[in-house]
C-alpha cells in the first residue's frame, strides 16, 4: 500500500519532470501521451486506494518520506497520512486531472507550447496530491503555495497576452493574502499544540478546552495584544488558518482573482479553477475539524462568508457574457455552499458537494471548452446562439452539467449528483442550532434560485435561439473530436450518478464506517440526524427556487428576449453594479494598489532619498567636502582615507596592548 | 581530526592564487586565458577544500573545532583559527561563491582582468578570515581589510556612477568599525584578553554590555545592512560588476549576521535583550519598507538590491528572537539568500552583459528568445518570493516561526513580507520576462551559453534541493545552536536570580 500511495503522488512529479525537461527533445506527441498514461495509472490506483480506505476497512495509513525542517521542537518531515478523507481528494483530483490531460490532447492541439502545458498540469497534480496527503501543516503550505505556482504559470500561459499576464499575477498575490493568514495560522497551532503534525494536534485538541469552569479563562497565549485563553486562542487559529482558505477558494473579499484567472486556457479552469485548487480551501477547513469544531464561533464566521460568498458571486454570475466567467462566479458560489455545511457542521455534506461538483463543473468548463474551440475562440455569448444543431454532443453534455449544478431532482426519490449535495447542504443549514442558520439559510435558497438562473441562462444563450455569430463562423462551426467528447461522457456519468450511488456514505446512514473518523464532529453535534427531520417546505424549497430560476430563464431569453435588454436600461444601476462585479477591482485597487505604489514611490524618493542620503552620507559628505576642501587640500583618494584611518586604529590598538602587556 | 591546518589552508589559499596571477602577463588572449583559469582553479581547489572541512566537521560537537593557534607578537593578541556549526558553513558558503564569480567574470571584464581577480582572491582570503578567526583582533583585521578589495572593485570596475556609490560605502562603514574598535579595545580592558573563546565565557557587567553592544551593533547593522542605514546598498549593487554584487549579497551581507551571532548574542546577552524590541522594530520596518520601495524601483539590480534589504530583515529578526527556530532559521536564511540572491543577480549579469542596461523597461518578452534563461529566473524568483520548495522558504518559515514565539506583532508585520514579495518579484518578472517580444533590440538576444547554464544550473539545483531537504545544514548547525540559545537563557536567568535576590 506505501508503495501505491507513493505512486499515486509522485507518478505526475515524474511526468512533470520528463516533459519539463526533456519536452522540446521528446517531442509534444510523447510529452503528451507520457504526461496522460502516467495520469492515468496514477488515477486508477486512486480508485483502488479509495475503495480499499473509503469503502473497505483500510485503517489510516502513514507513509514517511524524507526528513524536512527540523529545528528544536519544530519537526517536520515529508510524509503521506491517508485516510478517506485523503483518499475522496485522490479520486477527485486524479480523476478530473487525468481527463484534463486527454481533453488538452485535442484542445490544445494547435499550441506550439504544448509539452510545457502538460508539464505545469502534472506539476499542478503534484503538488495538489502533497497538499492533501500531507500530515503536518507545512507540508500542506508547501502544497497549497505550490498549486499556487502551477495556477500562476497556466493562467499566464499564454505569455504573450497583457491580461493573462496580469490575472496570473493578481491570482498569485490575492492568493498570497490568504497565505498571509495560513502562516500566521501555523505558528499559532505550533505555539499551542507544541507541533505541526496532524496527529499530535488532533490527539491534544480532543482534551485541549478544560471542562466548564475549570481553569478557563486563563491567559495561554499573547497574540497580537489580545490575552487569549484556551478557547479563544483555538478561536484564533482556526480563523487565521480559515483566512488561507478563504483565499485559495475565492471567498467574498478574497475572491477577485478567480475571475480573472478564466484567461487561462479552459481545461486549467476545468481543473483547477473548479473541481480542484479552489476546493482546496474547502478541504482544510475539513481537514482540521478537530480544531474548528472546538470553536463555534469561527464556525459561525466560516457559515457567514460562506453564505455571502454564494449569495454574492450568484447575483455578479447573472449578468455576465463570458460563457466562462458566468461558470467561474458559479464556482465561486458553490464554494460558498460548500463552506456554509462546513459553518454548521455538516463536514460531510461539504466533502460531499465537493465531490459532486467536481464533476459536473468540470463538464460544464470542458463543455464550455468545446463550445469556444467549435466558434474559434469566442467566449462572449453575446455571440453565440443557435449551437444545439452543429454540436449536439457538447449540448447534451452541457445540459447534462446543467441538471446537475442547479440540482434537478424530486425530494425524496431521485435526481442529478447536486441535487443530492446541494439539498444536504440546505437542509442542514436549516436544521442546524448555529445562530446565523436563517440567515445562511435564505441567502442558499435565494443563490440556489439565481444559479438556475444563469445555469440556463448560459444554456439558452448559447445553444438555442437563432446564431448571432458570424456567418462565417457558423459555417466552421464543428463538434469537438472524440479526444474531448470522452472525458465528457465520463464526467457526465459523474455528474447524474455520483449523488445517487454515495449519498449514503458521505452524509447518511452510511457515514460513521465511511469516514471512520476522518472528519471530527463533537459530540453535541447530530447534524448528520437532523437533517432528515426538517420541514416540507424547507425540502422542496431549493425545488422551487431551480424551478423558478429555470422558468425564469426560458421566459426571458426564449420566450421574450428583448426583456433583458429592457430590464437592464429599466435598473441602469444595479445592472452596472453586478456587471462591475460590485465594483470590488475597483475598490481594492483604490484602497490597496495605489496606495502601495504610492507609498513606495514616497519611501524610495523622499524617505531614503531625501531624508536618510540628504541628512546622512550625502550630508555629511557634504560637511567633510567644504572641511577638507578649506583645510587640506591633499591629492588622495578615498581609499587611502580609508587604508589610513584603519591603519591608524589598529597601531593605535597594537600600541596600547604592548604598552599594557608590558605591565 | 585533521592534523594539518586545514583552516589556514582554506583561508590562505587564494592568496596561492595571487602569487601565480602575479607570474602571468595579461596582454595576449593566451594570457587572459592564463589569468581565468589560474583563478577558476584557485577557487574550486579551495572550495574543494571547504568541503572537506564540512565532511570533518564533527556535528555533535557545539564548541570549536579544527582549532589552530599561534601567539603573534607578544601581546596577547594570538593567531588562533576554529569553526563552530555557526561559522562552519559560512565558510564553504564562501568558497562556494567565489567560482561563479570568475565565471561571471569571463568576458565581462575587459579590463585590468588580472588586478580585478587579484582584488578577488585577497577579498576571498578575508571573507574566510573573518568566519574562521577565533581571535577578536584577527578578526576585526579581516572584517575590516575585506572592504578593501571590494571598494577597489566597485570603485575601479564598477558603473557609471561608481565613484560616489564606493564613497558611500566606504563613509558608512568607516562610522561603523572605528566605534567596533573602541567596543574591542574596551573589551581587551575589562576582560583581558582578545580571545573569543575566553571573551564568550566572560561576563560583561550590564551596563558595559550595552554600550559594547550599541558599539557592535553599529558596525554590524552597516553590513547587514539594517534599515535606516541600507541606502549605501542599492548603490553599491547598481555599480558593482554582477560578480562584486554576488559577493557583496552572497557573503558581505552575512557578516553583520554572523556579528550579531558570534558577540552580541553570547558575548552581551542581558543587551541583547534590552535591545530586542528595538531589533524588532529595525527588521519589521525593512522588510516592510524595503519591500515597498523595491516594488517601485526601475532598475533591476536595485529592485534585487532593496529585497535583499527586506530578506536581511528576516535574519536580524530570527537572530534575537534569539530561540532555536529563529537562529537556526537566521543562518539558514542567510546561507539560503547566499545563493538565491547570489543567483539573481548572475541572472541580471546574463542580460546585462548582452544589453547593457539594467532599466527594466528595456527588457520585455525576454521568454520567447530566452526559455531556459527564463526557467532559471523563474526558479530564483519564486525562491527571492519564498515559496515553499525552495530553500528560502525553510528560513523564512523558521525566522517567523522563532519571532512568533518571541512576539506576535513582529510576527504579524514580517509576515505580511509575503504579499509585498510577491508582488514585487512577479512585477519585475512580468516586465522583464513575459509579455511579447516587441522591443528590436531583444530580437537577436541568445538563450544561455555552456558557460551561462554552467553557472546558473548548479544553482538552480542547490535552491531546490535545500528546499527539498535542509536536513545536511540543520544537522551541522543544530548542536552550536543550540548551545547559543541556552547560553544565552541561562545568562538571562541568572540575571534575573540576581536582581530577584537583591530585591
Amino acid at each position: 500500500m506505501d508503495t501505491i500511495i507513493k505512486a499515486i503522488v509522485f507518478l505526475p512529479l515524474i511526468g512533470f519532470l520528463i516533459a519539463g525537461l526533456f519536452g522540446n527533445s521528446i517531442g509534444a506527441k510523447a510529452s503528451e501521451y507520457v504526461t496522460s498514461g502516467l495520469m492515468i495509472i496514477a488515477a486508477a490506483l486512486s480508485w483502488y486506494v479509495f475503495f480499499d480506505v473509503a469503502m473497505g476497512h483500510q485503517e489510516m495509513i502513514k507513509v514517511s518520506v524524507l526528513r524536512w525542517i527540523q529545528s528544536g521542537t519544530f519537526d517536520v518531515e515529508w510524509a503521506f497520512r491517508v485516510d478517506t478523507l485523503t483518499s475522496v481528494m485522490f479520486v477527485v483530483v486524479n480523476t478530473v486531472s487525468t481527463l484534463v490531460h486527454v481533453y488538452s490532447i485535442g484542445y490544445m492541439h494547435h499550441d506550439p507550447h504544448r509539452p510545457r502545458f502538460f508539464a505545469y498540469l502534472s506539476l499542478f497534480t503534484f503538488a495538489m496530491l502533497m497538499l492533501i496527503t500531507s500530515d503536518n501543516l507545512v507540508q500542506m503550505f508547501f502544497g497549497w503555495e505550490g498549486v499556487g505556482l502551477a495556477s500562476y504559470l497556466l493562467i499566464g500561459f499564454w505569455y504573450k497576452k497583457p491580461s493573462a499576464n496580469a490575472a496570473a499575477m493578481k491570482a498569485f498575490i490575492v492568493n498570497r493574502v490568504g497565505d498571509f493568514g495560513f502562516a500566521l495560522g501555523i505558528f499559532l497551532v505550533f505555539v499551542l499544540f507544541g507541533s505541526v503534525n496532524l496527529e499530535t494536534i488532533f490527539a491534544a485538541a480532543k482534551t485541549y478546552l478544560p471542562a466548564e469552569g475549570a481553569g478557563a479563562g486563563e491567559a495561554v497565549v499573547t497574540l497580537f495584544g489580545m490575552h487569549l485563553d484556551k478557547a479563544d486562542a483555538i478561536t484564533a487559529a482556526s480563523l487565521l488558518l480559515f483566512m488561507g482558505a478563504m483565499g485559495k477558494s475565492a471567498q467574498f473579499l478574497l475572491h477577485t482573482w478567480l475571475p480573472d484567472a478564466m484567461e487561462g486556457p479552459t481545461p486549467v479552469s476545468a481543473l483547477i479553477h473548479a473541481a480542484t485548487m479552489v476546493t482546496a480551501g474547502v478541504f482544510l477547513v475539513a481537514r482540521m475539524s478537530p480544531l474548528f469544531e472546538l470553536s463555534p464561533d469561527a464556525l459561525t464566521v466560516v457559515t457567514i462568508i460562506g453564505a455571502i460568498t454564494a449569495f454574492f458571486a450568484a447575483t455578479v454570475g447573472l449578468v455576465q457574457n463570458d460563457i466562462k466567467r458566468v461558470i467561474a462566479y458559479s464556482t465561486c458560489s458553490q464554494l460558498g455552499y460548500m463552506f456554509v455545511a462546513l459553518g454548521v457542521g455538516a463536514y460531510g455534506a461539504a466533502i460531499f458537494h465537493l465531490f459532486t461538483h467536481a464533476f459536473f463543473k468540470a463538464l460544464l468548463f470542458l463543455g464550455a471548452g468545446s463550445v469556444i474551440h467549435a466558434v474559434d475562440g469566442e467566449q462572449d455569448m453575446r455571440y453565440m446562439g443557435g449551437l444545439r444543431k452543429h454540436i449536439p454532443v457538447t449540448y447534451w453534455m452541457m445540459f447534462i452539467g446543467t441538471i446537475a449544478l442547479t440540482g434537478v431532482g424530486i425530494p425524496g426519490v431521485i435526481g442529478t449528483a447536486g441535487f443530492y449535495s446541494k439539498d444536504a447542504i440546505i437542509e442542514s443549514t436549516f436544521a442546524s442550532h448555529s445562530v446565523v442558520s436563517g440567515f445562511a439559510f435564505t441567502l442558499l435558497v435565494i443563490a440556489a434560485l439565481f444559479t438556475s438562473f444563469y445555469s440556463w441562462r448560459l444554456t439558452f444563450m448559447t445553444f438555442h435561439g437563432k446564431p448571432r455569430a458570424s456567418s462565417d463562423v457558423m459555417h466552421h462551426v464543428h463538434e469537438s473530436p472524440q479526444v474531448m467528447l470522452v472525458p465528457l461522457y465520463i464526467l457526465g456519468v459523474g455528474a447524474i450518478a455520483a449523488g445517487y450511488f454515495f449519498h449514503d456514505h458521505f452524509f447518511g446512514e452510511g457515514y460513521a464506517e465511511f469516514w471512520k473518523g476522518a472528519l471530527f464532529t463533537s459530540a453535541e453535534n447530530e447534524i448528520l440526524h437532523e437533517y432528515h427531520h426538517v420541514p416540507l417546505w424547507v425540502k422542496w424549497s431549493p425545488f422551487c427556487a431551480m424551478a423558478l430560476g429555470l422558468f425564469t430563464a426560458w421566459y426571458m431569453y426564449i420566450r421574450r428576449p428583448e426583456l433583458p435588454k429592457y430590464l437592464a436600461e429599466q435598473h441602469r444601476g444595479l445592472y452596472q453594479f453586478l456587471l462591475n462585479k460590485w465594483y470590488f477591482d475597483e475598490l481594492y485597487d483604490f484602497l490597496f494598489v495605489r496606495p502601495a505604489k504610492w507609498l513606495g514611490t514616497f519611501l524610495w524618493k523622499e524617505g531614503d532619498g531625501r531624508v536618510i542620503d540628504g541628512y546622512g552620507p550625502n550630508g555629511i559628505a557634504a560637511r567633510v567636502m567644504n572641511v577638507t576642501d578649506r583645510v587640506v587640500r591633499l591629492q588622495t583618494g578615498y581609499l587611502y582615507h580609508y587604508a589610513f584611518a584603519m591603519l591608524i586604529g589598529i597601531a593605535a590598538l597594537v600600541t596600547w596592548m604592548m604598552f599594557r602587556s608590558s605591565f | 581530526m585533521t592534523d594539518w591546518p586545514v583552516l589556514s589552508a582554506v583561508t590562505f589559499m587564494p592568496l596561492v592564487g595571487v602569487l601565480l596571477l602575479l607570474l602571468t602577463r595579461e596582454d595576449s588572449a593566451y594570457g587572459r586565458r592564463n589569468i581565468l583559469n589560474v583563478s577558476l582553479l584557485t577557487t574550486i581547489f579551495t572550495f574543494a577544500v571547504s568541503v572537506y572541512i564540512w565532511y570533518q566537521f564533527d556535528s555533535s560537537n557545539p564548541g570549536f573545532q579544527m582549532i589552530e593557534k599561534h601567539e603573534w607578537l607578544g601581546t596577547g593578541i594570538s593567531y588562533h583559527l576554529g569553526i563552530d556549526g555557526i561559522s562552519m558553513l559560512f565558510v564553504v558558503l564562501s568558497a562556494f561563491l567565489m567560482p561563479f564569480c570568475v565565471l561571471a567574470s569571463w568576458l565581462s571584464i575587459e579590463k585590468r582582468l588580472k588586478a580585478y581577480m587579484i582584488a578577488f582572491l585577497v577579498l576571498e582570503t578575508f571573507m574566510i578570515g573573518v568566519f574562521v578567526s577565533l581571535d577578536i583582533v584577527l578578526f576585526y583585521v579581516f572584517f575590516e581589510a575585506g572592504l578593501i578589495p571590494m571598494f577597489l572593485i566597485i570603485g575601479v570596475w564598477g558603473g557609471k556612477d561608481r565613484v560616489y556609490a564606493s564613497y558611500k560605502f566606504f563613509l558608512y562603514t568607516l562610522l561603523g568599525s572605528v566605534l567596533m574598535l573602541l567596543a574591542i579595545m574596551a573589551m581587551y580592558w575589562q576582560a583581558g584578553t582578545t580571545d573569543i573563546t575566553q571573551l564568550l565565557a566572560y561576563n560583561f557587567p550590564r551596563q558595559m554590555q550595552t554600550w559594547l553592544w550599541l558599539a557592535f551593533f553599529a558596525s554590524f547593522a552597516v553590513k547587514m545592512p539594517m534599515w535606516p542605514v541600507h541606502t549605501w546598498l542599492p548603490d553599491a549593487h547598481v555599480q558593482a560588476p554582477t560578480a562584486g554584487s554576488v559577493i557583496l549579497a552572497g557573503v558581505l551581507l552575512k557578516l553583520g549576521g554572523y556579528g550579531f551571532l558570534r558577540f552580541s548574542l553570547p558575548m552581551f546577552p542581558l543587551a541583547s535583550d534590552y535591545f530586542a524590541p528595538f531589533v524588532f522594530t529595525l527588521s519589521v520596518v525593512a522588510i516592510i519598507y524595503t519591500s515597498l520601495v523595491a516594488l517601485m524601483q526601475t532598475d533591476i539590480k536595485k529592485l534585487i538590491a532593496y529585497s535583499s534589504v527586506a530578506h536581511m530583515g528576516y535574519v536580524t529578526m530570527g537572530i534575537f528572537a534569539a530561540n532555536v527556530q529563529g537562529v537556526q532559521g537566521a543562518i539558514f536564511q542567510m546561507l539560503s539568500h547566499g545563493i538565491v540572491s547570489g543567483a539573481l543577480f548572475l541572472c541580471v549579469g546574463v542580460v546585462y552583459d548582452r544589453l547593457h542596461t539594467r532599466e527594466i523597461a528595456a527588457y520585455g518578452g525576454l521568454v520567447n528568445n530566452m526559455p531556459k534563461y527564463a526557467v532559471a529566473f523563474m526558479v530564483f524568483t519564486m525562491a527571492n518570493v519564498g515559496l515553499p520548495g525552495t530553500s528560502s522558504f525553510v528560513g523564512e518559515v523558521l525566522t517567523l516561526v522563532g519571532a512568533f514565539r518571541a512576539n506576535t506583532w513582529v510576527a504579524l508585520f514580517a509576515t505580511s513580507g509575503v504579499i509585498l514579495s510577491a508582488a514585487y518579484a512577479l512585477w519585475l518578472y512580468r516586465r522583464v520576462v513575459f509579455g511579447a517580444l516587441e522591443k528590436e533590440s531583444l530580437k537577436s538576444l541568445l538563450d544561455l551559453s555552456a558557460r551561462e547554464k554552467a553557472i546558473l544550473y548548479p544553482l538552480v539545483i542547490l535552491t531546490i534541493f535545500f528546499g527539498v531537504y535542509p536536513a545536511p545544514i540543520f544537522d551541522a548547525t543544530a548542536a552550536s545552536v543550540d548551545l547559543l540559545v541556552n547560553n544565552y537563557s541561562a545568562a538571562l536567568q541568572a540575571a534575573q536570580n540576581v536582581a530577584l535576590s537583591v530585591q
